[in-house]
């Protein structure tokens, strides 16, 4: 579990620990699908992802997402991530490993608390953006 | 086309759903979490945890687990009715409010805020907006979901 963040030592331009998740195998999508309670067939069955006109089964988008909240959750202690959103920017493909990033872009305050917005993302090994958003992560103290 | 004025605004009828410690541990096992506070319950309470806390994009997953009668975007009887080979996921987006542990009682109510189209009707984006409250009906989160529809 990470640690309470010290305010006065987080900049604008702090980068996060990269997480390294993959490669993504069809393993890992059943597991996810069972785990995560989304059972869309795009996922999992390989004959209906190409009857739907994919290449294969592909990665839920939420698959990533989970990833990245990993980023975020070493970086801070979860009860300080206030708010997060990401747009799917690519599909994840079977055998891709993804790279979560995260960087720290403007520090503010709000809501009487001291917060750092995050830039983050994940990218495949062949460097194709598939998730890009943006996190607030209270950095001061422990709301209640 | 999806038939926006059926639609936008419904909200769905309330589901209560129990957040299931084992299907956390599943969760955190299938996305390669390594952080015991996640995997065990003794070490979540040495961290100051009730129990396993629900991470951040389980929502998603806890809101699935119970499908609307009304309003689900694959129902072909109460809801939208979109063919699962046709979407993709556009956006997602949570708000936190209170943390939500292993254990505990979660009221879901989901509403479709939104549906509009682009590329002359190629693509249409469907908007729904998720509300989670506790069994003391206090907000602890709030997601926004985009789903996006492939009609080519």
């Amino acid at each position: 579990m990470a640690e309470p963040l010290d305010a006065a030592s987080i900049a604008v331009g702090d980068v996060l620990p990269e997480l390294v998740r993959g490669p993504i195998d069809r393993k890992t999508l059943a597991l996810f699908a069972g785990a995560s309670h989304d059972h869309v067939p795009l996922h999992i069955d390989t004959d209906f992802a190409k009857a739907a006109g994919m290449d294969d089964v592909f990665a839920h988008g939420m698959l990533g997402m989970a990833y990245l909240a990993q980023v975020l959750t070493r970086w801070a202690p979860q009860r300080q991530l206030r708010s997060w959103n990401v747009r799917f920017t690519a599909i994840t493909p079977l055998h891709a490993t993804l790279h979560c990033r995260g960087e720290v872009a403007e520090l503010f305050e709000e809501d009487g608390e001291r917060r750092a917005r995050l830039k983050i993302g994940a990218w495949t090994d062949n460097n194709v953006q598939t998730l890009d958003g943006e996190a607030i992560v209270a950095i001061s103290k422990d709301r209640k | 086309m999806i038939d926006r004025d059926a639609h936008v605004g419904v909200v769905s009828e309330p589901r209560t759903v129990r957040v299931e410690e084992g299907f956390l541990k599943f969760f955190a096992k299938a996305t390669g979490e390594t952080d015991p506070v996640y995997l065990d319950e003794d070490a979540a309470r040495a961290a100051g945890h009730p129990s396993i806390p629900m991470p951040p994009t389980y929502l998603f997953s806890l809101q699935l687990s119970a499908p609307a009668k009304r309003g689900d975007i694959f129902d072909k009887t109460g809801g939208i009715g979109v063919g699962m080979d046709r979407v993709l996921h556009g956006e997602q987006g949570f708000t936190y409010h209170r943390p939500i542990y292993a254990g505990d009682r979660i009221t879901i109510t989901t509403t479709t805020s939104d549906i509009y189209a682009k590329k002359g009707g190629a693509l249409e984006f469907v908007v729904q907006e998720t509300r989670f409250e506790n069994d003391r009906g206090e907000l602890c989160a709030e997601t926004r979901q985009v789903t996006v529809v492939r009609n080519g």
